[in-house]
Order: C-alpha cells, then sequence, then structure tokens
C-alpha cells in the first residue's frame, strides 16, 4: 500500500468496521462492572487489531498476535482474575482516582504515536535511515521477509529481548518455587528404576509366628 | 454489472463452498462419532448402538435431534451471556479452522500464506470454550475444569508450537498446500525410488509424528487426557450445567477439534491427499479420497487409544508435557535445523 493513500471501497469498509469495534471493546474494558467481561473484551479487541493487521499485508503479525497474545497472555489473564475473590463495589468506587493516571498514560502513547507516525513531517531525513526497505508482498512473503532482517539486521536486539524474557521467568521461578522437605513426592526415575531385587524381600514364615 | 463480477459473484462463490463444506464435515462427524462408539464397544465384547438404522449407523443424528428437541437449562446463578456464548465459541473456532484445510489439491476455501499458523492460532483459541463455560455456570466441578483446561491446553500446544516448527524448517513454507506438495520428494526418491509413502515427513521425522499424535490428544481433551471433563472426579467437567442444544454445541466443537487435528497430521505427516504409492490404480482414486482414508486412519487410532489408555493423573500430564515433550521438541527443532544445513536445502 502507497503511504498516505487513503483506504477506499471493502478494504475502507472492513477497517471502519474492525477498528470502530475494537475501540469499542476497548471502552468495555475499562468501563465494564465484572473484570471477566473486561477480560473477554480485551480478547475481542486483540482479535480486531489481528484483523487490522491482516488488512495492511501483515499476515505474519495478524497470526503471531493471535497465538501469543489471545492463546496463551489472555488465557492466563483470564485464569488469574477468574480465581480473585472481588467486591465488585467496591472495585467501582476506587475507578474515579485512576482516571487521571489512566489519562496520562494515554496521552503519553498518544504523544508518542503522532510523533512516529508523523516522522516524515518531522524529520523527513529520519525515516530513511531507521526504514528498511520493504519488499514487495507479491514477490516476498512477509513471514520470510521479516525473518530476513529479524535474524540478520536485528539479530543482537532479538538476542536481548529473549534474554530479557529468560531473565523475567527465572525471577519468576526463584520467587515461586519453595522446596518443601516434608512433603512426599513422586520420582519417576527412582520408581523406573526399582527391580524386584530391590524391592521384594522373600521371606519363609512358620506358621503361627508371623515375620 | 462489474459490481456483481467482482464483488458478489466471488462472494456467492464462497459461500457455497463454505456451506458444502460445513455440510460435509457434519455429516462425516456425526459418522465419526458413531465410529467412535463402535469401536469403543467392539474391545469391550459390546455391540454398541445397534438400533437405529441398519447397524445403528443413524445413532448420531438420532441423538442430534434429541438435544435439539430438549429444553435448554440455564442455571440461575450462571452469567448468562457468556454461558450461551461459550459453545457457540467451541464449535464456531474449530468449524473456522477448516477453512484453510486443503482436502485435495487447491480444495481449500481460502488458501493463505500462513495457513499452518492460522489453524494453530485457532486452535490455541478454543480453551476459551472450555474456560468460559467453566467460570460462567457459577459451579464448583465447572470451574475446576476450566482451571485444568487452562492449564493443560496451553502446555500442549507449547509442544505442538515446537512440532510445526520443525515441519516448517523441512518445508520452508507457511502454506498448508506447499507443506502437502514438498512430500512429493523425500527420503524414498533420495534412495532411487518412485513416489511413495516414504517420502511423507512421518518417516525422517517420526519423534515430532508420536509427539504430536500425543500432544493432540491433549489439546482436544480426548482420554487419556480428558481431565477437563473427568467423570470420575468432576462429573462432566465444564458440560455439567449444560443440557440440550448448547450441550450439543460442545460435543460437536470437540469432535471437529479432533477431525481438524487428524487433518493436520495427515497433511504435515501422512502427505495430505497424495496416493501412498504414484502408479496407475492408486493415482485413479481422487485426491479426497485418499485424503479422508488418512483421516479416518488417525481418528481410529485416536479410539482406539481412549478404549485401552488408562486416564492419567494431573501432576503426570504436565509433567508429561514440559518434562518430556518440551525437552525433546526442542531438540528436535535444533537437530532438523542442523540435519538440514548439512544437506544444504533439501527437503527432509
Amino acid at each position: 500500500m502507497e503511504q498516505g493513500a487513503l483506504l477506499t471501497g471493502l478494504p475502507a469498509a472492513f477497517f471502519y468496521l474492525f477498528a470502530f469495534v475494537a475501540v469499542a471493546a476497548a471502552l468495555m474494558v475499562v468501563s465494564s462492572r465484572n473484570p471477566v467481561h473486561s477480560v473477554l473484551y480485551l480478547i475481542l479487541t486483540f482479535f480486531n487489531a489481528s484483523a487490522l493487521f491482516l488488512l495492511t499485508g501483515a499476515e505474519f503479525l495478524a497470526m503471531i498476535l493471535l497465538i501469543v497474545y489471545v492463546g496463551a497472555v489472555a488465557v492466563l489473564f483470564l485464569f488469574v482474575v477468574m480465581m480473585l475473590d472481588i467486591d465488585f463495589a467496591e472495585l467501582r468506587t476506587g475507578m474515579l482516582q485512576y482516571a487521571p493516571i489512566g489519562a496520562l498514560v494515554g496521552l503519553v502513547l498518544l504523544a508518542e504515536l503522532v510523533i512516529v507516525l508523523g516522522g516524515s513531517s518531522f524529520g523527513p531525513e529520519t525515516v530513511g535511515a531507521i526504514a528498511q526497505p520493504i519488499p514487495d508482498l507479491a514477490i516476498r512473503e512477509n513471514t520470510a521477509a521479516l525473518g530476513d532482517v529479524l535474524y540478520t539486521e536485528y539479530v543482537f536486539f532479538f538476542q536481548l529481548a529473549g534474554l530479557v524474557l529468560l531473565v523475567a521467568m527465572i525471577g519468576a521461578i526463584v520467587l515461586t518455587l519453595h522446596h518443601r522437605r516434608d512433603v512426599k513426592r513422586q520420582d519417576i526415575s527412582r520408581q523406573v528404576a526399582r527391580t524386584p531385587e530391590t524391592s521384594i524381600e522373600v521371606v519363609e514364615v512358620e506358621s503361627g509366628k508371623g515375620i | 454489472m462489474e459490481f456483481f463480477t467482482i464483488w458478489v459473484l466471488p462472494a456467492l462463490i464462497i459461500i457455497g463452498q463454505s456451506l458444502l463444506l460445513l455440510v460435509a464435515l457434519l455429516v462425516f462427524t456425526a459418522f465419526i462419532l458413531y465410529a467412535d462408539r463402535k469401536i469403543w464397544a467392539a474391545v469391550m465384547l459390546r455391540r454398541g448402538p445397534n438400533v437405529v438404522g441398519p447397524w445403528g449407523l443413524l445413532q448420531s443424528f438420532a441423538d442430534m435431534l434429541k438435544f435439539v428437541f430438549k429444553e435448554p437449562i440455564i442455571p440461575a446463578g450462571a452469567n448468562k451471556g457468556v454461558f450461551l456464548l461459550a459453545p457457540l465459541v467451541s464449535s464456531v473456532l474449530a468449524l473456522a479452522a477448516w477453512a484453510v484445510i486443503p482436502v485435495n489439491e487447491g480444495w481449500a476455501i481460502a488458501s493463505i500464506n500462513v495457513g499452518i499458523l492460522y489453524v494453530f492460532a485457532i486452535s490455541s483459541l478454543e480453551v476459551y470454550g472450555v474456560i468460559m463455560a467453566g467460570w460462567a455456570s457459577n459451579s464448583k466441578y465447572p470451574f475446576l475444569g476450566a482451571l485444568r483446561s487452562a492449564a493443560q491446553m496451553v502446555s500442549y500446544e507449547v509442544s505442538i508450537g515446537f512440532v510445526l516448527v520443525t515441519v516448517l524448517l523441512a518445508v520452508g513454507s507457511l502454506d498448508l498446500s506447499v507443506i502437502v506438495m514438498s512430500q512429493t520428494d523425500g527420503l524414498g526418491t533420495r534412495l532411487g525410488l518412485m513416489n511413495t509413502f516414504l517420502d511423507w515427513h512421518w518417516l525422517p521425522l517420526l519423534p515430532m509424528f508420536v509427539i504430536f499424535f500425543i500432544s493432540a490428544l491433549a489439546e482436544t481433551n480426548r482420554p487419556p487426557f480428558d481431565l477437563v471433563e473427568a467423570e470420575a472426579e468432576l462429573v462432566a467437567g465444564h458440560m455439567v450445567e449444560y443440557s440440550s442444544t448448547p450441550y450439543m454445541l460442545f460435543m460437536l466443537g470437540e469432535y471437529i477439534a479432533i477431525l481438524l487435528m487428524c487433518a493436520l497430521m495427515t497433511i504435515l505427516f501422512l502427505g495430505g491427499w497424495l496416493p501412498p504409492v504414484d502408479i496407475a490404480p492408486f493415482t485413479w482414486v481422487p485426491g479426497v479420497i485418499w485424503f479422508t482414508l488418512k483421516l479416518s486412519l488417525l481418528f481410529f487410532m485416536i479410539a482406539m487409544v481412549k478404549t485401552f489408555v488408562p486416564r492419567y493423573r494431573y501432576d503426570q500430564l504436565m509433567r508429561l508435557g514440559w518434562k518430556v515433550f518440551l525437552p525433546i521438541s526442542l531438540a528436535m527443532v535444533v537437530i532438523t535445523a542442523f540435519v538440514l544445513k548439512l544437506l544444504e536445502g533439501g527437503a527432509a
């Protein structure tokens, strides 16, 4: 798609449909009474975001958004939220005091998006330096194109991101892993390694005496 | 007129194809359900369903009518919207994934570049049907079932993902049709034989095929991994409070998801619609028949597993997923990449 070209026809109709549902669902995430409903609306928002990715031809990002965010992250969200014991009425009273903070975060994000998307008008010379040439979608699938850049140009950033995740994972494990000594645990390798010689003892029992 | 040829006609064609696939799939599911019960019965030396129609062939249709005519009961404490949404989610998602499955050369409703990712994404969403049902029922057994399924399905998706990665490494494409066609050239042709079933991916990627098969059982909540609905522990898990059509939708979603996994295994490992030997009598048979036969064979194996493997304990299920399958599949990704690098570019 050419830069700055306006959408027309059917793509435009779908764009407005998905965008409208995404925004409406995002509003419902914040305003719905029940936190489980909030998470379900969040999933709807993700879905529409992924549909928007599809419209721009970024099918790999669309699918990864579904697999990672909807298929894994949101499941865990839902998992945690379902198990919380929440007093809904109490939750509503605290709502307004967080509103300014939320608005502030939203404003900062908006400003950043404007700067990134309007980068060409702020400093036309920066765009050429940061943007990779995008190959034509007809020649190169964007999955392959993404891989080409990610594993060559940006391999260190990629590794760094992996390292950050690894540290986070180890942190989570360290925080939650408690080895309790007084609990009987199953040790599969020990069970498998047992033989009749180590576990059975044949005894001659005289009648009337017991072992 | 132009509007008609550009927009209306393709839309009508797609709707027609979707309806055809839907009807074919639902009829096939009805007989698969019957087959499942018959196989189970045969192993137990019972007769199984044998009253409705010849040899009981129409049993599934009778069951369906019965479900539809019963009264749907919604528990008073249930969250009504989510309660009714859950069975819809589980059946619609299972059906949606079939849109990209090619049952013959060029016979897919939507042939997309990232077909395999699409199927993986949709099948990873199927857990929502179970979670939503469990939570919305507002009852303890469904809730426990939902908690179990959330952990179980997320765990086994990881190893399924790695199995997919090895196949993708060997093929070099995410397109399901390309994955099938790449299996016309493989181990058999490398040995100088003609195109046979030895070319298919099951042989070079045998460990991954086994892992995928077992993970598919866990992903679709089939025995021996049906802890979500284990009747000895949780009555019927997330489906306890459901009756009538919503319950039927759950059953439908479950069986179509199983068929989807069979179809995926057929495409990834058993050469999709390709004939087992590429000579005259076999090549006369249309590809869709071969596809269905392979699908049925895999379903037979899944049904047999149900009959003779006892149910896993939950911690053992988790151990199998994370401590056995994850390391093996991860190692296989590295090994496959290494072997492919040595062969330099050739499909395995």
